[in-house]
């Protein structure tokens, strides 16, 4: 081929700065990490021999407790913001194209003050002193009422989950400040704007007449959102998925800042073993678990995909040939 | 070979394992307006892709003026194409757009002003030179991309269906328009396309390709009245054959017996033997309908068969008839003329008879 | 429309949501105690505003001297990273739109991975690089960090732009007589510009803003402001001089998108007047 656009030449030149950068500042590191969780540590913060040591150390009740802690709370900040995020971006969608622009810029819009700092005001508006610690209150009891109303069995699960602890609110030791709920509360509000944009991208695209056309055939309003708006907008919703579980399983900074003790997620224990610690092994082995939990929803997430294309394209084919032999019919 | 202008020797280019274009040779005169025809993915745009430089043969070589140019990268070989889709630079004015390849070959500043304002008049677009090319109509970006391949003169200037991307109107106004250009610079135009009017209205000469093989190269005229093969006959024009067997031959003519149909009398200037086979070719604007049969002194030579009208389209220039004759579809074009000379309307289900000259029909081989 | 008017409702808390703490910090720059955080003195009586922590900014006051430090490292670290991921990230796209062959399905892989990845595995796996080679942690591990997060997005945001990039127009300019570099310079990176502009543009502010990839590789006493800030303490007195100086970032980026929009929107009536 001597098409200057497709030579070899050029495809090598093109793909070398990149595919070298990207091979020794992200493959190699992944497999050092991989490589360390196979060696013991040493006393000094060092890498020692290599052994199954550190493995066997993570069967310890911390470390699957803290694993299970950053998985359920990273479903429940996705719950959250995707419960949030399909009205808004239905109500976007539903806007007149100028207020569109302005609104879904305005969402987008909190990213331009540093998130470290956003984080700082919501930990000054989660002062003990301050209102929000009043309501935490609130919310508190009402739990605590409803946990007691509950059948026996449902409460031991929820207990076993982590969902719920048994025992009575202490106003004075309960601050919100350092709790679970703090750290829900900010990382919602951090990714919310991540679980709004693919809805609202898909929602923009969806065809609002439909949903006219469903009720004109009588469907209930909230039938036809949640049986025409809702499929329509599922390829958004699940990008949108994705987008908060995985930054909520990798969370750090939100735990650190709000969750004080009592809120320690893989992404905390992963810093304090590899910065304070110095143990670089068990660092490497929390990071692998971290990868896995992100990788096997997204690999769901595709498989799931995958199926459901497959499924269309073997429906349209049914259909055409359906179409075909019809049409051969009303020929002869 | 070295003498003639553009030559294609042997050329043949694979894509897997398909043939896009197999063994093809042929040659361009100086200035001439020469078009490859053909469906599409019959490896004209291929070849023209050669020729720019951006496809290389599997084997063959590509001569201009007696040099090889089979190896020379696109920038480096004196041959402009105009794209389909025009393909104009979207952050150029239409100035610096044209001016691009005299820039590139560092002329001096005022003859590429001069060469650049001599263009845009030329295609009428002197108005326009400051302006983008998105805020041009369709027909102005194609005279734009025109004269950007033109102005440093290239020794062939491609066009690869420059005017598919043009409504009806539009296209037939450019096609006058390219022929006025080619005209004025006496620059070579190797013109791609799939639709054989323009092709017929344009071209000095025309090779007809079908799946990488040129079947017949020839003026517009000839490619028409006697095309080579049966694909040409029917993908120029519309046409009607009757496929048989020489039963025998009576001088320059000679008698087809096929299927279904009384014997057909035919000019034999292949000068072929009884109990060849082949198709005959006869042009429905070359076959007669009447209501009456043909007038006597035509005599016993004109082929006559007596029909029924199966359908009628009319299409405004002439009206379309099918006849089934013996089991037979004929097509035929009449033009109207029906009061000029006082004739009966005919219409649909009529008895009529369809006639036409033995010279009228032309016998191709019948390979397809 | 029922449905419209809870979905607007919902709309209106979750902006409402969004917005409260942008308003806390534009408010608490202007706190006039930076240990008590409040408006009102031990009396409950309301002191006032106070433009202290603005004055301290714009004097370079000792007691934000290390925090105007950390400023300056993000910003040059934000600005150096989005030069070389855009460089990485447009011929990575380019790769990746020309050849559809083997190499380019690892490399897409390759560019693909870093986006699904959360980030503290990118920041823990490059500390264990640079352990392994033993590289004392500083500046420059700080932006190689940057850079391999950021090519990725910019990689994504060139390759959305050449979706719509007719190939012909390379073509065109190959065929009128350019070489590779000529073609590249005059007529593919002027088209593919914008895309390059909002890739930088999201590489800058990924750089600008990231803690967590940065406090594991940024070794001791190198700062940017991320990681400086979120290293103070609850009741740090510098607290108000952080949220002034966010407040000045959002009004600067406010400014800047504004005049973005302004001149847009001039060109476009420019374009069409001349069309016209």
């Amino acid at each position: 081929m001597n098409n200057p656009l497709r030579s070899k030449k050029a495809e090598w030149f093109l793909t070398s700065p990149s595919f070298l950068w990207l091979a020794v500042f992200f493959v190699i590191p992944a497999i050092i990490v991989l490589a360390f969780t196979f060696h013991g540590h040493d006393a000094s913060g060092g890498v020692g021999d290599w052994s199954f040591s550190t493995w066997r150390e993570l069967v310890d009740p911390d470390y699957p407790a803290i694993v299970w802690n950053t998985i359920r709370i990273s479903f429940e900040v996705t719950l959250w913001s995707i419960i949030l995020a399909i009205p808004c971006a239905y109500a976007i969608a539903r806007m007149n194209p100028r207020w569109r622009a302005i609104v879904a810029g305005s969402i987008m819009l909190p990213f331009w003050t540093s998130f470290v700092v956003r984080v700082f005001a919501w930990k000054t508006m989660l002062h003990p002193d301050g209102w929000l610690q009043a309501c935490y209150i609130v919310f508190l009891r009402f739990r605590e009422w409803l946990f007691d109303w509950l059948p026996g069995f449902f409460q031991q699960f929820l207990v076993w989950t982590g969902l719920a602890t048994a025992g009575h609110v202490d106003p004075a030791t309960s601050t919100i400040l350092d709790s679970e709920t703090a750290v829900v509360l900010v990382s919602v509000y951090s990714f919310l704007p991540f679980a709004i944009m693919p809805i609202y991208t898909a929602a923009e695209k969806f065809d609002f007449s439909l949903l006219e056309a469903a009720r004109d055939l009588g469907a209930k309003n909230f039938y036809a959102f949640r049986k025409i708006f809702m499929p329509g907008v599922k390829q958004g919703i699940i990008s949108a998925v994705l987008m908060v579980f995985i930054p909520a399983i990798g969370s750090y900074v939100i735990p650190q800042m709000l969750g004080g003790t009592n809120c320690v997620l893989i992404g905390n224990k992963i810093f304090m073993r590899a910065i304070q610690n110095r143990n670089i092994p068990h660092a490497s082995a929390l990071a692998v678990l971290m990868a896995v939990s992100v990788l096997v929803p997204l690999g769901l997430a595709m498989w799931w995909k995958h199926r459901q294309d497959a499924r269309d394209k073997k429906r349209l084919e049914a259909q055409t040939a359906r179409l075909m032999t019809n049409d051969g019919g009303a020929e002869s | 070979m070295a003498n003639e202008f553009l030559v294609f020797d042997h050329v043949t280019k694979r894509f897997g394992a398909l043939t896009a274009v197999n063994d093809v040779s042929f040659s361009i005169n100086k200035g001439e307006f020469f078009s490859l025809l053909g469906p599409s993915g019959c490896g004209k745009t291929t070849l023209l892709r050669m020729l720019g430089g951006f496809e290389r043969p599997d084997s063959g070589r590509i001569y201009l003026e007696g040099k090889d140019i089979t190896d020379l990268a696109p920038n480096q070989r004196r041959v402009h194409t105009v794209f389909q889709n025009y393909a104009l630079f979207p952050t150029m004015t239409i100035w610096d757009n044209i001016a691009f390849s005299l820039k590139l070959a560092k002329k001096p500043k005022a003859e590429i002003e001069e060469a650049v304002d001599n263009i845009l008049e030329m295609i009428r677009m002197s108005d326009h030179a400051w302006k983008y090319p998105n805020q041009l109509s369709g027909g102005q970006k194609q005279r734009v991309a025109i004269a950007r391949a033109l102005v440093d003169r290239p020794q062939v200037l491609l066009l690869d269906e420059p005017l598919a991307a043009l409504d009806l109107k539009l296209r037939q106004h450019m096609l006058l328009e390219l022929d006025t250009i080619h005209d004025q610079v006496g620059i070579t135009f190797l013109y791609v396309t799939h639709d054989q009017g323009e092709a017929m209205s344009l071209s000095d000469r025309i090779a007809v390709i079908n799946k990488g093989k040129v079947e017949q190269l020839a003026g517009p005229a000839q490619i028409y009245e006697a095309p080579a093969t049966r694909f040409v006959a029917s993908f120029i024009g519309d046409t009607n054959f009757f496929h048989g067997e020489i039963v025998s031959v009576d001088g320059d003519y000679c008698y087809i017996q096929g299927e279904g149909f009384p014997q057909i009398k035919a000019y034999n200037d292949k000068k072929l033997s009884v109990g060849q086979e082949i198709d005959l070719s006869v042009r429905p604007e070359k076959i007669r309908v009447t209501l009456t049969p043909p007038p006597p002194e035509k005599g016993a030579s004109i082929n006559v068969f007596p029909s029924k009208v199966k359908d009628i389209v009319y299409q405004g220039v002439y009206t379309k008839f099918w006849v089934t004759s013996s089991g037979l579809q004929i097509q035929s074009l009449k033009p109207h003329s029906r009061f000029l000379l006082d004739q009966e309307p005919i219409t649909w289900n009529d008895e009529v008879f369809v006639w036409w000259h033995p010279d009228d029909g032309y016998m191709v081989t019948a390979v397809d | 429309m029922k449905r419209s008017m809870f979905s607007v409702a919902i709309l209106g808390f979750v902006l409402a949501f969004l917005y409260i703490p942008i308003l806390l910090v534009v408010v608490y720059g202007f706190v006039p105690n930076g240990i008590s955080m409040s408006f009102f003195d031990s009396h409950g009586a309301f002191v006032g505003f106070s433009g202290k922590w603005y004055q301290q900014i714009f004097t370079g006051h000792y007691a934000v001297k290390s925090l105007l430090q950390s400023f300056w490292l993000s910003l040059t670290i934000a600005g150096l990273s989005t030069v070389i991921s855009c460089a990485l990230g447009t011929t990575a796209a380019l790769a990746l739109h020309r050849w559809r062959d083997r190499l380019q399905s690892i490399h897409h892989a390759l560019v693909y991975t870093p986006l699904i990845m959360p980030d503290i595995l990118i920041g823990i796996s490059l500390l264990m690089l640079f352990v392994a080679a033993n590289v004392a942690c500083g500046f420059w591990t700080i932006l190689i960090a940057h850079v391999t997060f950021c090519v990725s997005y910019v990689a994504m945001t060139v390759l959305a732009r050449l979706q719509d990039f007719d190939d012909r127009i390379t073509e065109a300019a190959y065929d009128l007589g350019a070489g590779p570099w000529y073609a590249f310079f005059h007529v593919e990176l002027p088209i593919l510009l914008p895309g390059i502009v909002a890739g930088g543009l999201l590489a800058f502010t990924l750089s600008i803003d990231d803690v967590v990839i940065t406090s594991f590789v940024n070794g001791a006493g190198t700062n940017t402001f991320p990681t400086y800030v979120s290293s103070m303490t609850k009741h740090s007195k510098n607290l108000p001089s952080v949220f002034a100086l966010s407040t000045l970032m959002l009004i600067f980026t406010c400014a800047l998108v504004g005049l973005s929009k302004l001149l847009t929107a001039r060109n476009q009536t420019k374009l069409k007047g001349k069309a016209e």
